[in-house]
């Protein structure tokens, strides 16, 4: 499937806890590596050995389901030792500190850290008190790194490059961290990025990060590449944000009629998990345009991708 | 967002093809500021020629109104009226209402949302607007509940009342307490172009509160309402427009404070205009008496010189628009003791004659006076008619504006009989009112 041409393989970093400043050329890197590993996850065998040895922990502060799984499945497939912690009964329920439990998990001498939290920049502060390698797998409102690089490896797939293509984000751009890393990321690669929205669900100063504001969806999806749709929560569709679900899905609700402004090609895509009815129209998450389930296979080799590349510079003494 | 679509919730009209020629009248029509003597001409319910050709000359086989030189100017649209419809039908329907509106020249009422139940989705307010339809004889139109029940907690369904026809939005005789849910309001309604209408009075410091605070209010023994009340939300408000760029609109200022609050919104660009009701313009205070409840309205009445503020901010542009805020309370509720009776006073069918007080009196003239009954509150809900113009809506008012009358209210067609001015002299009088080309009142028949 991939038909960019392979660069050489450039990627410093030692954690991965944005795309804010990632350039096209460690992002490439990443998607050629993924690349090779979704063909791997194809195959009947699918493991390999390039982590062997090595620990994987999934710390999870939030609730998540497909996200740990994702990387519990890709630590697996390439030989690491993959422990979940399941914060919901740990020391952090009884008022251990962040720092306290970073600390007692870099005593169990993990070398890779996966780390979701509720809170912005808590897995920022977390991987300056530990020794391995840290991945951010979510934090608070701010970034989801490794969903933004499995949607621009969707993307890439799917449409055989990414500059030039017109993306809009649409949705609960205010609490979304994958908004914020797809437009880092889409940035980076040479997209041009729009984020559609309701007033209330925008961010001040969102257009200073590199996108065109709409508040009309109509306007918003007019000639896009991909519509890419943002799942909005329960408590926010109650009247404080937006008035009901219903006048939601009625003017930001991805159905035939809003997707026929957007090219007669373009892909429809979400994060997950989908409000059927709410942010998308049921036959719409279903469309034969619709790579939603892409997505989340291309999450495993992203991952896979992302673990080799930090395993790269982790020492082997 | 898809713009919002001007409805007018008007009668049919008159048949297609008839046509009713005004002559020998003074015309004004505060929209462009013409005032000659002159005729208009309508046909199929829309204003089809006017100006001074029309003096004398009736075209063939149109009917022919004398106007004996009387004022004929757009019917008046009233930006504020309380009906108890649906759910307190015992206060006012829609179609008492609009026969007082018709009675006092006013051929556009826009209904507030504090109803039972509340008007706060889509299908009260088709509910409503067929009622309306069915059972009125002036324009009706809609402002919508900004929040669910009015509860000031959740936004209400800004965009598919819009659609269904709401021309404004209100959260009714309260204020929004919650900063954030305001903000929110102002940012998603500016999404739609939504006009948000409110009524600037905090509920903590109007707690008990009978009337406004100051030497009469000690002098009754009644705890008094200050002006910060409305000073302190109003200046908030204006600030959350300054950050989310919402329209706004302050329903009923009473107060010199908040008139400089509107003017530095004003002078920054704000999109932020004002309102005040015509009892606040023509009453005070001390016409309170002796414990007179009709005279019991919200905001309170304030002091002669907070009046004298707002007649001379009506003069100068500052206040937009004049509303009756017609709120009709019947006699249980209003004869009670002051601080226990009902506040709210009927005003749809004196307030073409309580506003000519104010010109009667050198206070303001004639097209300041009648912009803010007219055009100004068509444009603020972005309505056709409130103006005088080929094609424009043929809702019309026809007025002699020396003749003397007392108030009389068991005269009053409003089916609530709470009036400050009865028994109280005018002068002014409706002689015809037409809407969409159909005659809807005429005095003495």
């Amino acid at each position: 499937m991939n038909t960019q041409a392979h660069a050489s393989f450039y990627f410093p970093g030692r954690h991965l806890l944005t795309c804010e400043g990632l350039s096209a050329q460690e992002i490439n890197s990443l998607l050629d590596l993924a690349d090779r590993a979704a063909d791997i996850n194809r195959q009947v065998n699918k493991k390999r050995d390039v982590l062997r040895g090595r620990t994987l922990i999934n710390l999870f502060f939030e609730v998540s389901t497909r996200t740990q799984s994702s990387f519990e499945l890709a630590g697996k497939r390439l030989g690491a030792d993959v422990m979940n912690m399941n914060v919901a009964t740990s020391s952090v329920q009884k008022g251990e500190s962040l720092i306290d439990t970073a600390m007692t998990l870099n005593a169990m001498r993990p070398d890779l850290l996966v780390v979701r939290h509720h809170a912005a920049g808590a897995v920022e502060l977390l991987a300056q008190k530990v020794d391995c390698s840290v991945i951010n797998a979510g934090d608070g409102a701010h970034e989801h790194p490794t969903q933004a690089l499995l949607d621009a490896l969707t993307i890439r797939r799917a449409k055989g490059r990414i500059a030039g293509l017109t993306v809009a984000i649409c949705g609960d751009i205010l609490h979304s961290r994958v908004a914020r890393s797809n437009i880092h990321v889409l940035n980076a690669m040479g997209a041009r990025v729009r984020l559609v929205a309701p007033s209330t669900l925008l961010p001040p100063g969102i257009d200073r990060l590199g996108a065109e504001v709409y508040t009309d969806m109509w306007k918003g999806l007019q000639d896009c590449d991909i519509v890419m749709m943002l799942r909005l929560q329960r408590e926010r569709m109650e009247g404080n944000y937006v008035p009901t679900s219903r006048e939601y899905y009625h003017f930001f609700g991805l159905d035939q009629e809003k997707l026929d402004c957007a090219k007669p090609d373009a892909l429809i895509m979400h994060p997950g998990p989908m409000n059927r009815g709410v942010e998308i129209a049921s036959p719409i998450a279903d469309h034969s345009r619709s790579v939603i389930r892409e997505q989340v296979e291309m999450g495993v080799a992203v991952r896979m991708a992302v673990l080799e590349a930090l395993a790269r510079h982790l020492p082997n003494h | 967002m898809r713009p919002p679509i001007a409805r007018d919730g008007a009668k049919a009209g008159a048949e297609a093809g008839t046509s009713t020629v005004f002559i020998n009248a003074r015309i004004i029509d505060p929209a462009s500021g013409r005032d000659e003597p002159g005729g208009v001409l309508i046909t199929d319910g829309v204003i089809a020629d006017l100006g001074g050709h029309l003096r004398r000359n009736a075209p063939a086989g149109a009917v022919v109104v004398d106007c004996l030189g009387h004022i004929l100017c757009p019917g008046l649209i009233d930006a504020q009226v309380y009906t108890g419809d649906p759910g307190q039908e015992h206060r006012e329907t829609l179609k008492t209402a609009s026969f007082a509106a018709a009675a006092g020249g006013v051929t556009t009422i826009a209904c507030m949302p504090d109803t039972e139940p509340v008007i706060d989705q889509v299908a009260l307010v088709d509910y409503v607007q067929r009622r309306a339809r069915e059972r009125a004889i002036v324009n009706v139109h809609i402002i919508a509940a900004l929040t669910k029940g009015l509860k000031g907690h959740e936004l209400a369904e800004v965009g598919l009342l819009q659609r269904a026809g709401a021309v404004a939005f209100s959260n009714g005789k309260s204020s929004i307490v919650n900063t954030s849910v305001m903000r929110n309001a102002l940012l998603y309604a500016k999404d739609f172009d939504a006009l948000i209408m409110h009524h600037t009075e905090d509920p903590f410091l109007t707690e008990g509160g009978a009337m406004n605070s100051g030497e009469v209010s000690t002098r009754l023994g009644l705890k008094g309402v200050n002006k910060a009340a409305e000073t302190i939300v109003l200046e908030r408000d204006v600030r959350l427009v300054g950050i989310t760029g919402g329209r706004y609109h302050a329903s009923t200022i009473s107060c010199a404070d908040s008139l400089a609050i509107v003017r530095g919104a004003k002078a920054r660009g704000l999109p932020v205009s004002c309102g005040v009701s015509i009892n606040h313009l023509t009453l005070n205070e001390n016409d309170i008496g002796s414990y007179r409840t009709f005279f019991k309205v919200r905001p309170p009445l304030r002091s002669e010189e907070d009046r004298v503020a707002m007649v001379r901010a009506l003069a100068s542009g500052d206040i937009d628009v004049i509303v009756s805020s017609h709120d009709p309370q019947d006699a249980d509720v209003k004869r009670r003791p002051f601080a226990e009776a009902a506040d709210g006073a009927i005003g749809l069918e004196t307030l073409l004659a309580a506003a000519l007080r104010l010109y009667h009196s050198d206070e303001i003239g004639l097209l300041p006076l009648l912009r803010a009954m007219t055009i100004h509150p068509a444009k603020l809900l972005g309505l056709p008619g409130g103006r005088l113009e080929k094609g424009a809506p043929a809702d019309l008012l026809l007025f002699d504006p020396g003749q003397p009358w007392v108030v009389d209210r068991e005269q009053l067609r409003s089916r609530s009989k709470n009036s400050p001015f009865d028994e109280q002299k005018l002068q002014g009088r409706v002689l015809k009112t037409m809407v969409a080309g159909r005659m809807v009142y005429q005095y003495g028949s």
